[in-house]
């Protein structure tokens, strides 16, 4: 791409390539002023765009060979004139992938093979037909057309996540065509540093990353430090488990978050960035450090930046895989190499971050909301979401829900709309439990809370937090102690070590956990859970440990009586524990055909042929195998 | 420096702005206890890890405890210590530390000093709710100075702090997570392998027995109860005034005469002096440096007195090691005459006679041990032991140190001047070579022989002294970090010295690794490093080179300063060593 010289510069490329991409956002009849369109958007518009997701998940289903014979086919079709295919960002529904969309029709194909390659390029891209049985909802009995209209996408308002499946990010020019950079633009051109951050603050967006701090404020606190030296730092450890949301929006949409550290840097007074990104995210670090060239190469990075005197430079450092480096100040320790331990705070990294100099970080959904509040205004930010909490969040929706996927929605939204909305209710009809929010510093919100409407305060309040934006829908088949053993677990596993309450509480509550779960706990154990979870919280010294015994205070608050079972009756209402479980054959139900005798490796199964048989407990080894095999269902588990 | 108001436990503070909630409670009679806390503030070392967690409070307003080591004090703060929150909060936190120490305690080397079992007695630790496996003894042995026993360890930090802040050595690290945490060197390198200097500060801060000094008192007792062995020993200057500590005396007393008392009643066959080869190091060491100054030498000159900054400058700048001066440290210089002539006027064999070093420091124990220290078959010096172990002989022994007589110590090496004595503080042996080169260079007398601006306990201290018509530009630094800074001016070409003056230790050799453990308290640095200056006070001979017994055995033995026999006996070598 040519070198960028201005600002004027910049604007005029933006209108000769605004029209490459709109049509994905509008189709041709829906487009505003349909009738005047411009010619350039009628020229783009003849072609068919077909987007494929390229994103990590889809791409583990082989996503990307089917987008390149994609290519192929349409070539030996002779259509490569009139269809062009677009390595995209993440659509979402990731539960259906490899996704590909196909404009300006706007159909979604789902779950794709390579071997439904061919028949989509012959039927629809030739013929114009659309091969229904790949439709979105098919495979339901429910096929779709225009599939933002159906409730997983229409419910959802995407800020942070607005490019992805929009734009190929690997293009600048498809970034720069969504008003990309434009934002920074006008930020250098147009507005004084002060003008930035006091933008940011009217906005009211708060810290993606979990505690929801107000980034403006954060922003202004270093802004006001005297040091020459100052730090923007992108936090991209995104570490709880099942939670992708930074890793989509960096390969989906990475100049986002270039742009608005640039801004970050503008506003702070600071002329170099890191993003700190766990190793994990191979191809997101891959688009990242070619993003970066591309934007340094167009002169929208590096040295005096669209002709002005800012100057930004970002350089990435790789995290090796610790859960603890998401927290701030130990983020900053491994930045500068050194073995990734929080420390106490203050001195905040406002005033000390990183090398000892005033550093801003955010997370990467922070920023992704920036360009468009600086583009669209403070006020257009605060129309969306609640009062206090402005803007929309990311979720990774995961669990026994039938949409898992990411989703993006306003703040505000209650968990009965994403579930059951968006999410499209719990797999096979079963009854919702619970909710986990927040990792493994979150907790369980229980069904009965399912109209709370989602914002920072309202999940304190019933014992969880907003966290990173991982969520776990658990439904009646989930045993609410081993959630919080498994949370746990992976706390014990993840604390740095370094003070006491985290290093030896959490191990000790695991201790607990597991005599609990293994028919062993007694009631008084509750109290020790409560009494030493309390404490670590109180006590520890950054945010992992303070928070690390949230999953089981908020399942003892709200599911004692499943921990009551497990002790007093010996038994796992859900059925999960193994070493509660016992399988028993019901005599009415069973027919003698021995199967679950002949199955049993440890041959505890006795009985005659067409009589009923009985399952000796004191051997039985709980594998289940018994219970899967019976072609009657004459064993039970319980 | 403005005032902040506060309240603790109701009562009203007053104190400066950015005192920690710790010492402002310090100042109305409450101790919070502390143990990964460490600060003494005159020789900038510091300890904030806030990884202990025994010191928190409660704090108005603050939804979280706050250890109060690390939390500075806000105006109108409202600070609650003694709530129960706050208090059975800080014993949960000693009862989790405790779950899996060992409990053997009573066979433990710390077991009079251990600040664990100190602080669970103050607290009244009774019983452990929570218990855990005892971790095996991970023993590290490697070396000839310090034992490693990471199952004694609690992760205070205090030991990387200070090997990596106070001494820029970064030897060791947090490795590994959560529950299996532990303090190792780097990829588990024994020590010896290490570029570890060996200056014991880690043994002297850690709060328990995880990092222990090489016990060399049964070699003393096996050489002593050898009825073939000459033993002669030799005590260096910052013990006689840090080895009443170990034995009931206020800081800072004074105890040499008991100390000879006791040092014969141990058996010794001959009690001497290392002042007395302070004293030579002084002749050898002001000799060198005119020549250098005269002969367009390599400048600055560097003192080579203490092993841990040898090793320091061997392993981190091998390219300034021509600017260290050739003499081998007091007690080896000591160690080398008596072999060399003191031997034979004793008619002992060398192969009977065993010289053990009394040092304030763990890096002697490994510089006893270096090859070029010895004549190539007998060491120079055979055993050193510490000041702490010093004390536990004489405890061992059943002597009553109190109701000791004093004597002197043992002729011809043990009249000393008093430049020699503060040999045992930071910017002694150059207040002591200033003396010397001043005198012998002018011919004139000084009228006060105290060197006011090369003393205290700045991190690095530089002046000028006019010794004729030259201006003698002089600089002292203690701890390595300030020792690095001066190496790097000298890389950096800004380094304007004649002389400069190293210690590893804080505050030097009252402060080093093998003293009795000061347990953070500032004021017993402060109190040692007086008793040094009022012992060179009392004494008649001030300067090194009126020590008669010094003229005496140049003219009896070794001819002239940096002579022929001078060089031989009292001047070594260095080696490069590897980086890490």
């Amino acid at each position: 791409m040519e070198r960028i010289q201005s600002f004027e510069h910049l604007k005029q490329f933006y209108e000769s390539v605004k029209y490459q991409t709109n049509m994905r956002l509008h189709p041709l009849n829906q487009a505003p002023d349909f009738v005047q369109l411009p010619e350039a958007y009628r020229k783009e518009s003849q072609k068919r765009h077909v987007m494929v997701c390229a994103d990590t998940g889809c791409a583990a289903s082989h996503s990307i060979g089917i987008a390149d014979k994609l290519e192929e086919t349409i070539a030996r079709y002779g259509l490569q004139d009139q269809v062009i295919v677009v390595k995209t960002g993440c659509f979402g529904l990731c539960s259906q992938g490899p996704i590909a969309v196909v404009h300006p029709e706007r159909i979604m194909y789902t779950q794709l093979k390579a071997e439904h390659v061919e028949e989509i390029v012959r039927d629809h891209l030739r013929d114009g037909h659309y091969v229904e049985h790949l439709l979105l909802g098919a495979r339901e009995g429910a096929p779709t057309t225009l599939y933002d209209n159906v409730d997983f996408f229409r419910n959802q308002v995407r800020i942070a996540t607005r490019n992805c499946g929009v734009i190929n990010p690997a293009s600048l020019e498809e970034y720069i065509s969504q008003k990309g950079y434009l934002a920074l633009g006008k930020c250098i051109q147009e507005m004084t540093p002060d003008q930035v951050v006091e933008t940011v603050k009217q906005s009211g967006l708060r810290g993606r990353g979990g505690a929801g701090f107000p980034t403006g404020l954060k922003w202004g606190f270093t802004a006001i430090e005297k040091e020459e030296q100052k730090y923007v730092c992108c936090n991209a450890d995104e570490g709880d488990p099942g939670a992708f949301m930074d890793r989509s929006v960096l390969e989906g949409d990475p100049h986002s978050v270039l742009e608005a550290m640039a801004i970050a840097g503008y506003a702070i007074g600071a002329n170099m960035g890191f993003i700190y990104i766990r190793a994990e995210y191979p191809s997101a670090i891959r688009r990242l450090l070619s993003s970066i060239e591309q934007a340094k190469e167009a002169g929208l990075l590096g040295a005096n930046i669209l002709g002005s005197s800012f100057s930004f430079d970002i350089e990435l450092r790789l995290g090796a895989g610790a859960f603890v480096c998401g927290e701030e100040t130990a983020l900053i320790a491994s930045v500068e190499g050194n073995r990734g331990e929080p420390r106490n705070k203050p001195p905040y990294p406002a005033s000390k971050g990183i090398y000892g100099k005033p550093t801003v970080i955010n997370n990467v959904e922070t920023l992704a909301n920036i360009c468009p509040i600086i583009l669209n205004g403070p006020e257009w930010f605060r129309s969306i979401g609640t009062e206090r909490s402005p803007g929309t969040k990311v979720f990774a929706l995961a669990g026994k829900v039938n949409n898992v996927g990411l989703i993006e929605v306003p703040m505000g939204t209650t968990l009965r709309e994403i579930i059951y909305e968006i999410g499209g209710g719990i797999v096979d009809n079963k009854q919702l439990k619970a909710v986990q929010t927040g990792g493994p510093s979150g907790g369980c919100i229980p069904a009965r809370y399912l109209d709370t409407p989602i914002d920072y305060e309202s999940l304190q309040v019933i014992g969880t937090m907003m966290g990173s934006g991982g969520m776990i829908v658990l439904d009646e088949t989930s045993c609410m102690v081993n959630i919080a053993k498994f949370y746990l677990e992976f706390t014990v596993e993840e604390s740095c070590g370094k003070c006491t309450p985290c290093r030896f509480g959490n191990r000790y509550l695991l201790d607990i956990m597991n005599k609990i779960t293994s028919g062993k706990g007694e009631l008084e154990d509750l109290d020790r859970l409560f009494n030493l979870g309390e404490t670590i919280k109180q006590a520890s010294l950054c945010g992992l440990g303070q928070s690390s015994p949230n999953p089981v205070l908020s399942t003892l608050r709200y599911f004692r009586d499943e921990y009551v079972a497990h002790i007093q009756e010996k038994r796992c209402p859900a059925g999960v524990c193994t070493d509660l479980l016992q399988y028993h054959v019901v005599p009415e139900l069973c027919i003698g055909c021995t199967i679950c005798a002949k199955n049993c490796p440890v041959q505890c199964i006795s009985g005659s042929l067409r009589e009923p048989h009985v399952i000796n407990q004191e051997a039985c080894i709980k594998c289940g195998v018994c219970f899967t095999k019976c072609p009657k269902k004459a064993i039970i588990r319980k | 420096m403005s005032t902040v108001n506060l309240t603790i436990n109701g009562l009203p503070v007053s104190v400066e702005a950015g005192t920690t909630i710790l010492d402002a409670a310090k100042t109305v009679g409450i101790k919070i206890p502390s143990l990964c806390y460490l600060h003494l503030p005159d020789v900038d070392v510091v300890c904030k890890s806030s990884s202990c967690r025994v010191c928190l409070v409660e704090i108005e307003g603050r939804r979280n405890l706050a250890p109060s080591c690390s939390t500075t004090v806000v105006e109108g703060m409202v600070v609650k210590a003694d709530t129960a929150r706050a208090v059975d909060a800080r014993k949960t936190m000693l009862e989790l530390l405790l779950s899996n120490h060992p409990h053997n305690c009573l066979f433990c080397k710390r077991r009079e000093s251990c600040e664990l079992k100190a602080l669970s007695a103050e607290m009244g630790i009774d019983e452990l709710p929570f218990q855990a496996p005892v971790p095996e003894a991970d023993l590290d042995t490697s070396n000839f100075s310090i034992v490693r026993d990471t199952s004694k360890c609690i992760l205070c930090r205090r030991c990387e702090t200070v090997c990596t802040e106070v001494q820029t050595m970064g030897i060791y690290s947090g490795v590994n997570r959560g529950f299996t945490t532990r303090i190792d060197t780097a990829f588990h390198t024994p020590m010896m392998s290490t570029a570890c200097t060996f200056c014991g500060q880690c043994v002297a801060i850690c709060p328990t027995a995880a990092l222990t000094e090489v016990d060399n008192t049964p070699a003393v007792f096996r050489a002593l109860r050898d009825p073939k062995k000459t033993v002669i020993v030799q005590t260096a200057p910052a013990v006689r005034v840090a080895l009443g500590e170990e034995l009931g005396y206020p800081v800072g007393t004074n105890v040499t005469g008991k100390m000879v008392t006791a040092l014969r009643r141990l058996g010794f066959d001959k009690v001497v002096d290392t002042d007395f080869t302070a004293d030579l190091t002084i002749m050898e060491e002001a000799t060198e440096l005119i020549h250098r100054i005269q002969n367009n030498g390599i400048l600055p000159m560097m003192t080579s007195c203490c092993p841990a900054w040898i090793k320091f400058l061997e392993h981190k700048f091998p390219h300034l090691l021509p600017h260290l001066s050739t003499c081998k440290s007091p007690h080896e210089m000591l160690g080398a005459v008596i072999k060399a002539f003191y031997a034979e006027k004793l008619n002992v064999k060398l192969d009977d006679l065993i010289v053990v070093s009394v040092m304030p420091c763990l890096a002697k124990k490994y510089e006893n041990n270096r090859p070029e220290l010895s004549d190539g078959k007998y060491p120079d010096v055979d055993i050193v032991i510490s000041t702490r172990e010093l004390g536990a002989m004489i405890k061992h022994s059943g002597l009553q140190f109190r109701s000791l007589p004093e004597t002197d110590f043992d002729r011809p090496f043990g009249e000393s001047s008093g430049a020699s004595v503060i040999f045992g503080t930071t910017g002694g042996v150059m207040e002591a070579a200033l003396r010397t080169a001043y005198e012998t260079l002018t011919g004139n007398k000084l009228d006060r022989v105290e060197f006011e601006e090369v003393r205290g306990f700045e991190g690095i201290r530089t002046g000028k002294v006019m010794i004729g018509d030259l201006e003698v530009k002089v600089a002292i630094a203690h701890t390595l970090r300030n020792a690095r800074k001066l190496m790097e001016e000298i890389d950096a070409g800004t380094a304007d010295y004649h002389f400069i003056e190293v210690m590893a230790c804080p505050g030097g050799c009252i402060g080093g690794g093998g003293q009795p453990y000061h347990h953070g308290e500032m004021d017993t640095l402060r109190k040692r490093a007086a008793a040094l200056y009022s012992a060179d006070e009392a004494k008649v001979i001030r300067r090194s080179h009126e020590n008669p017994d010094i003229t005496r055995l140049y003219e009896e033995f070794l001819g002239e300063p940096n002579g022929h026999l001078a060089h031989e006996l009292l001047h070594t070598h260095y080696v490069k060593r590897n980086k890490h």
